[in-house]
């Protein structure tokens, strides 16, 4: 699931998991609803959940924590077992307090997937981190659905997005407003270039832009403030073509940027706005 | 639930702070307030003389007297002093001699009878009826032997609602209560695992006042051992109980300790921990004797000075367990859960 901070992915994840009431709606979670008691807590063995804020007890050493968690499940990985899972063994008699950002958000991913669970919750488990922590949650992550487990997780990242998931949901404003495999997401774009470029004498004119729409290769034309954004199918003919237009209107470059489209315009392509900038 | 309670120990021990003020703290107090009200008997007894005729033979006969000092003064400085309590009475030479004092402190009538004692036996008097003194340390009347079961009681009181409010809402605080919400813990187990980490304390906490009390003051525990032992489960129960509603809706460190002072205040004030709630005017008596710390402290005392049997003990013990049950059902009730 993925959107921009306030996007309502943190309230929505927590509707599934039965931490919240639906305001209206039906939440169905391995064919089964949310009900209090014995059913509820059957639902629970069978699912892993990492929350976005929850700060364990700094007092504990990680294989206390885990060993609390696992006493809560009838089946359940040893914590050696789990420790190997998320690579935190030379960790197991550290207290949690000493433990970096990264090794943190390993336990707490650790206590979700303590329980040998179907279905994994994780919301926003790489926020803050640094890029190698990051690779290191993702390496976990892959390797759980590589056994078959069934993932679902929320970011703001784009990038993690498009290399970690099957299916992306992109929300907004409480909303899913697109969603499909981060292929068909990016394909229906209609384009696979994004070009930026931005003039020396700042503004551009609309006339230049309307000229742009009709140039060949293009499918979408965006102005903003840094510049202009084009959508375009042929990267080695709308180029060519941009650069001998403006030259001969006698205006000169400032920038100049290609790259494949991914699903940050996909994003802009939906709302106007940047992934990034929210 | 024993990985809860277990989890809540370790987190308590490699707390040294809170292990000082649960188990340190009654001790340093009894020790110190051990040494300041010891039974040394009243000391000697600050008098005054203001001066005229005699004013120096008269101060020289009370100060014979092992139990007083007799300072001559000039009436400006007898009136301060006498306001400000540093002599207990002032005597006025002369026929008659004036004895000015105020009637309603402690020690000025004590210096009132030996001032008049001294005085009228260097005038001749002869005492009527033949008297042996026959001095006696009495422990169990001593401030001590009152101290250590109020001690004892508010230890249970603060340990229960402190150690079980803080916990919970730190949890709460942290999202802790909400991620175990997300596992198949059993919320009962939650809050029970409070109550049997708090016996294993209550076991530390009552060996360690009670067997401190006893090695260095001599306080003995005169009736049973196992009566002893009984209340103070019921009380720590009781006080796990009122912690967990204390802590029941709260979200924030700040608010939850603005409540427990709110609930605790009161009682070390009101229910004889440190003085008898005697003291207070007949009318607030019965409901001071319906807080649950007054009624376990006048069990504690029951059994520890009076040798009480456990039997005589129904009602403070009846108003201890009702405060707690009452306060976990409307805890359960009204829990914030996330």
């Amino acid at each position: 699931m993925l959107g921009p901070n306030g996007a309502g992915k943190t309230t929505t994840i927590e509707i599934l998991e039965g931490l919240t009431q639906p305001d209206s709606g039906d939440v169905e979670i391995l064919g089964m609803r949310w009900q209090d008691g014995a059913p509820g807590r059957a639902l629970r063995e069978r699912l892993g959940i990492q929350l976005q804020e929850t700060q364990l007890a700094d007092k504990l050493t990680v294989s206390e924590v885990l060993g609390l968690f696992r006493s809560f499940y009838r089946q359940s990985h040893s914590v050696d077992e789990v420790l190997a899972l998320v690579e935190l063994e030379e960790k197991r008699k550290a207290r949690v307090v000493t433990l970096s950002g990264g090794q943190k958000q390993r336990l707490a991913v650790a206590c979700a997937l303590v329980s040998k669970p179907e279905l994994l919750f994780l919301d926003e488990p790489t926020t803050g981190l640094d890029p190698q922590s990051r690779r290191q949650l993702w390496e976990i992550i892959r390797r759980f659905r590589a056994d078959g487990g069934t993932v679902l997780l929320t970011t703001h990242y784009m990038e993690e997005a498009e290399r970690l998931c099957d299916r992306v949901a992109i929300m907004d404003h409480g909303k899913i407003i697109a969603q499909g495999t981060p292929k068909e997401l990016i394909a229906s774009l209609g384009a696979d270039h994004v070009v930026d470029f931005a003039l020396t004498e700042g503004g551009t004119a609309d006339d230049l832009v309307e000229v742009l729409r009709q140039m060949g290769g293009v499918s979408a034309v965006r102005t903003g403030p840094d510049g202009v954004s084009l959508t375009v199918v042929e990267l080695h003919r709308a180029l060519p073509a941009l650069l001998a237009l403006l030259k001969a209107r006698g205006v000169e470059l400032s920038l100049l940027t290609t790259h494949h489209a991914t699903l940050d315009d996909v994003f802009v392509a939906l709302t106007g706005r940047q992934l990034r900038d929210t | 639930m024993y990985q809860l309670a277990l989890s809540r120990m370790r987190e308590f021990y490699r707390e040294p702070e809170a292990v000082f003020w649960v188990f340190g703290f009654p001790i340093v107090l009894a020790f110190a307030l051990g040494l300041a009200f010891r039974n040394t008997g009243p000391g000697k007894l600050q008098v005054g003389v203001a001066g005229g005729p005699g004013d120096s033979a008269l101060a020289a006969t009370l100060g014979a007297s092992p139990r007083l000092i007799a300072t001559v003064l000039d009436s400006a400085s007898a009136r301060l002093r006498l306001r400000t309590g540093r002599i207990a009475l002032l005597v006025i030479p002369g026929d008659p001699v004036v004895y000015r004092y105020d009637s309603t402190r402690t020690e000025s009538g004590l210096a009132r009878l030996e001032v008049d004692d001294v005085l009228q036996r260097a005038r001749g008097r002869n005492d009527l009826v033949a008297v042996r003194d026959d001095r006696v340390v009495a422990p169990g009347s001593r401030y001590i032997d009152f101290l250590i079961p109020g001690l004892l009681g508010m230890n249970l009181l603060g340990s229960g609602i402190w150690g079980v409010g803080f916990s919970v809402v730190q949890a709460r605080q942290r999202k802790l209560l909400k991620r175990y919400m997300a596992t198949p813990m059993r919320r009962s187990h939650y809050l029970l695992s409070f109550i049997l980490s708090r016996l294993v304390f209550l076991i530390v906490e009552v060996v360690a006042l009670v067997g401190f009390g006893w090695l260095l003051f001599g306080v003995a525990v005169r009736g049973s051992f196992a009566a002893l032992a009984g209340i103070t489960v019921l009380g720590s129960f009781s006080f796990a109980g009122l912690g967990l509603l204390v802590a029941s809706r709260a979200k924030t460190i700040e608010g939850v300790s603005g409540l427990m002072n709110l609930v605790m205040l009161p009682m070390w004030i009101l229910s004889g921990t440190f003085f008898s709630y005697s003291r207070f005017p007949d009318a607030m008596i019965p409901f001071v004797k319906a807080l649950p710390l007054t009624a376990l402290n006048d069990a504690l005392r029951a059994v520890m000075i009076d040798g009480a049997a456990v039997t005589t003990l129904g009602t403070p013990l009846a108003i201890v367990v009702a405060w707690g049950a009452v306060s976990f059902v409307i805890a359960l009730k009204i829990f914030r859960w996330r």
